[in-house]
């Protein structure tokens, strides 16, 4: 019987009632009194020498209040990087200016390089059309193997390269994996590109910059994941404000996906313009300025090596990765091709060497930072497509050659630096064989060449560094941030409690989890439970909501906090029942006296607390509020396997994915419907990803695929229903909850499953050259590559 | 400016509109209208569907002036009588047919539209009517169950399968 409360309870989420009435707050949505707008003037060309902008008949048309170009920020500092990579020869990467509007270059298509304030949006938009920018044009450095082989053009001249580092991991196994790969018995290897994406959420980006003078107080409205780190970067970095002076505010968030961890230029812009102006700013990202100012995901070249001894044992793997940076590093930039994605090169296999080489480069393209998964899906790509290849090279089952291979024995040190704390990646493997009926499949495909269609089927493994993240580790990795998070839990007089915490919300759902936990503690109804989170002014210090954190690492810190407020409500209950503290037990929202009949309720304990006349003021302050800052001892591993059905047209190239299935391990479960959800939407990103999306530059580096007219979503009718089970479950040993986080799982372990399966479809129909095809494999591609 | 009259959720609305003001704009910004959203300047995404004169509408695709003497249904305008969820909407909760929200407006009010052509609609032609609508978050999974649940068929329940 499934639970209905607490803890494994699919309890319905209390934040869908104001978003399905349409009074959700959005950043959009707030209007505060006086405000201006602010419209960008954005470079149309990727790469030039800005020689003058003259805005003087902008700055003259009605309603304009000011019109800023980059010398109005000489004095400002720069868009700061959160992370520090050491390159191979231990030297740190190159870390260019990235100025909040464009000063001496544009970089890439959609580098602001003035920005028009005025009274109304229209006027806003119309002035900025009459700002004329003098752009020299330079040659665009687009191609990323080109950038690196030749100096000739340099998207920062500055820095005399376009390679911001060059990354090698585990350094002092090279010898040894060039060694194992040259004696193999047999090596595969596969060039792929990771196609680089755009995250769109369907919100876009808003930011309204407010300034008060007599209290000398800025306040940001944004669209983002996590307002304490704004608040750090954009006041400690970029303006110089003190964080007593500059509050933060991310109301509802419209999804994000990595795309609004980040700080960006326009949130700086109009803090900056608020207080210049003494009126509030505020800027709404159209789609199209979307494309070409959020930052962007993936965007790999790789080759991949693979070598197995006779048996089919996995015994080394080499990788070399050019990684795009786009013209200036993100805020975790430099972490997602490194951090996040060499330490994920084993796998779920038990490959002894491991040498991954990246090369990072600069171009003038948008910058690319980490996108759901980051990092993860790039190196699960890699790892499952040439396993599956060395699989058909060798003439043996694809799951018997992942089998062969699995780490069974935990907890696992891998060669790449992490440690594996538990897993049972056959159980997976043993569920998902049942779940996608696989016994069945030669007669699907039996009946779909009945109707003239290609089918394939693709399985493939995965795990994930999830919960992000400790922070003395990831301090010597380079982080510049710690990776904690935080909660106070607020009991309140008469026992209703306020949960406050810097994770932050973006669809996830916390309003609804975090107090299925919390009240599971007490023993009390889940609506006694108040999530408030997304303000700076109300919440601890915490990092907020990313890399599938937040029950992981946010939801720790509730417990802790919770921990905290029982052992006090028991000291309480102690002295008004006249027992031994010892004694006293918490059970079904009462605290009783073990082995008598003795008990006071929840609500008795929490009045006493705030209404302290029989009360151990000698003993226990009055009050009951505890905070925690939880930093975990490890990264989470969720790990699963999935398993994608095709049929391909093979007149026209064009895939369906008729099936889809995946079984995870993500430990235990708080709320298996939003857990389910978060499945759904992360595979059907993957598939995305895998067929449809493809964010293009030309070689002139425009942009291509700026609209939802050029980059193709996933729509309704282009994905099937998911069938999932999460009933594998071998809890995290290191954290509370036993928790390892469900958030990017389906983005990370689902393209693999769609090529693999694309290749099976094919080579299935005689197209036995075929051994891969880059994403997304659109008809175009595929037809073409039947063609041979 | 043009003065335009409207009902809106069933309220008349007189108000002055600039000629290339959208309907989107006009609710948003005039009315306050924030339940329906833009998410894209292509008429694509579907975020800002409301009925007009009960026809589907996306809002951005429509000047406010064209609205003129039209009668407008929004998402604010869907709940029942005495406040709660209308059935389209309690079946968008139960079957966690939403995450962050923002596309769940112009969902709920496609789906309305469908239903009332269509009252109990296949899969298939729930996925093809929906390709007007962009979710980001869902994977349009349990936005078809949903709506599946709405017209009265069978769907597994939630975390059952």
């Amino acid at each position: 019987m499934p639970k209905d409360h607490g803890i494994g309870a699919s309890s319905k989420r209390r934040e869908d009632v104001r978003f399905l009435t349409g009074t959700g707050n959005y950043t959009d949505d707030i209007n505060v009194y006086g405000q201006a707008y602010v419209a960008f003037v954005r470079s149309d060309v990727a790469h030039g020498r800005i020689k003058s902008v003259d805005t003087a008949e902008a700055a003259a048309m009605p309603g304009v209040l000011r019109v800023f170009t980059g010398s109005d920020f000489e004095g400002v500092g720069s868009i700061p990087c959160g992370w520090q990579v050491t390159d191979r020869h231990g030297e740190p990467m190159k870390e260019p200016a990235h100025p909040v509007l464009a000063h001496g270059k544009v970089r890439h298509v959609g580098d602001p390089i003035a920005a028009v304030v005025a009274e109304t949006l229209q006027e806003a938009r119309d002035a900025a059309e009459a700002v004329m920018a003098d752009i020299e044009e330079l040659p665009a450095v687009v191609d990323m193997k080109a950038a690196v082989a030749s100096s000739d053009t340099l998207v920062h001249d500055d820095i005399g390269t376009n390679l911001c580092y060059d990354w090698g991991f585990v350094e002092d196994n090279r010898e040894a994996v060039d060694k194992a790969i040259s004696e193999a018995a047999h090596v595969t290897t596969l060039e792929l590109v990771n196609n680089r994406l755009v995250a769109n959420p369907m919100e876009p980006r808003v930011a309204v910059g407010s300034y008060e003078a007599a209290g000398d107080m800025s306040t940001l409205y944004t669209t983002s994941q996590n307002p304490h780190v704004i608040r750090l970067l954009m006041g400690a970095f970029v303006l110089g404000i003190p964080e007593h002076k500059l509050r933060v505010v991310a109301p509802d968030v419209g999804g994000g996906f990595g795309t609004k961890i980040f700080h960006y230029a326009e949130e700086a812009f109009c803090t900056f313009a608020a207080r210049a102006l003494k009126r509030p700013v505020k800027w709404t990202s159209t789609r199209s300025e979307a494309f070409m100012s959020d930052a962007h995901g993936r965007d790999h070249v790789t080759k991949i090596e693979l070598a197995l001894d006779k048996d089919h044992n996995f015994t080394a793997l080499r990788t070399e990765t050019y990684a795009n940076m786009g013209a200036y590093l993100s805020t975790f930039a430099p972490s997602v091709p490194t951090w996040l994605h060499g330490t994920l090169m084993a796998g779920n296999y038990k490959t002894p060497l491991i040498y991954v080489n990246v090369k990072a480069v600069f171009t003038n393209t948008v910058p690319v930072d980490a996108y759901r998964g980051a990092g993860r899906p790039e190196a699960t790509f890699q790892l499952e497509r040439v396993v599956d290849k060395a699989a058909r090279e060798l003439g043996v089952d694809p799951i018997e050659l992942r089998r062969k291979n699995f780490i069974t024995e935990f907890p696992y040190a891998t060669p790449v630096a992490v440690e594996y704390d538990t897993g049972d990646y056959n159980a997976t493997m043993d569920k998902l064989i049942e779940i996608a009926d696989l016994a069945n499949f030669e007669t699907r495909r039996k009946e779909s060449e009945g109707r003239g269609k290609l089918r394939g089927l693709g399985i493939n493994s995965y795990i994930e560094a999830c919960g992000i993240a400790p922070s003395n580790l990831v301090g010597q990795l380079g982080a510049r941030a710690g990776l904690y998070e935080s909660a106070t839990v607020r009991v309140n007089a008469t026992g209703s409690i306020s949960v406050m915490t810097g994770s932050h919300s973006h669809g996830q759902g916390h309003e609804t989890a975090f107090p299925q936990v919390v009240a599971e503690m007490l023993g009390i109804p889940e609506d006694m439970v108040e999530i408030v989170h997304g303000d700076t002014a109300n919440t601890p210090m915490g990092m907020g909501t990313y890399g599938s954190r937040s029950l992981a690492v946010g939801g720790s810190a509730m417990v802790r906090a919770t921990e905290k407020i029982i052992n006090k409500a028991k000291k309480i209950a102690a002295h008004l029942l006249e027992a031994s503290e010892a004694d006293i037990e918490l059970k079904d929202g009462a605290f009783s006296v073990a082995g008598t009949d003795k008990s006071v309720a929840w609500g008795d304990v929490t009045l006493a607390a705030y209404v302290p006349h029989n009360y151990p003021l000698e003993d226990i302050e009055p009050g009951l509020e505890e905070t925690a800052f939880y930093d975990p001892s490890n990264f989470t591993y969720p790990s699963g396997a999935y398993c994608c059905e095709v049929e391909v047209d093979p007149d026209t190239g064009k895939v369906d994915v008729v099936a889809f299935a995946a079984a995870d391990d993500f430990g235990n479960v708080v709320n298996p419907m939003i857990v389910e959800g978060q499945v759904h939407g992360g595979v059907a990103q993957g598939i995305g990803q895998a067929l449809l999306e493809n964010c293009a530059y030309d070689e002139t580096g425009q942009l291509l695929s700026a609209s939802y007219m050029d980059y193709a979503m996933p729509r309704a009718d282009n994905v099937p229903m998911v069938t999932v089970d999460h009933s594998c479950q071998t809890p995290c040993t290191h954290n509370p909850l036993g928790v390892k986080g469900c958030g990017e799982a389906g983005a990370i372990g689902s393209p693999p499953a769609v090529i693999n399966a694309v290749i099976d479809a094919l080579q299935s129909g005689g197209h036995t050259h075929v051994t891969h095809i880059d994403m997304p494999a659109t008809p175009n591609r595929v037809w073409a590559a039947m063609q041979g | 400016m043009t003065e335009v009259t409207m009902n809106v959720n069933g309220r008349k609305v007189t108000r002055s509109v600039r000629g290339n003001e959208l309907l989107v704009e006009f609710l948003r910004e005039q009315l306050r209208l924030t339940g329906t959203h833009v998410g894209c300047d292509t008429s694509q995404c579907g975020a800002c569907c409301v009925h007009v004169n009960g026809e589907l509408v996306k809002a951005c695709t429509m000047f406010a002036a064209e609205a003129d003497g039209a009668e407008v249904a929004t998402i604010e305008g869907q709940a029942n009588a005495d406040g709660s969820l209308n059935v389209i909407q309690q079946a968008f909760q139960d079957y966690h047919g939403l995450q962050c929200g923002f596309c769940t407006p112009g969902m709920v009010m496609s789906a309305a539209s469908l239903l009332k052509d269509n009252p109990k609609p296949t899969e298939e032609e729930i996925r093809h009517h929906l390709q007007g609508n962009i979710c980001r978050c869902t994977g349009y999974h349990n936005i078809v169950r949903a709506i599946m649940a709405a017209s009265g068929q069978e769907t597994p329940a939630v975390a059952a399968e």
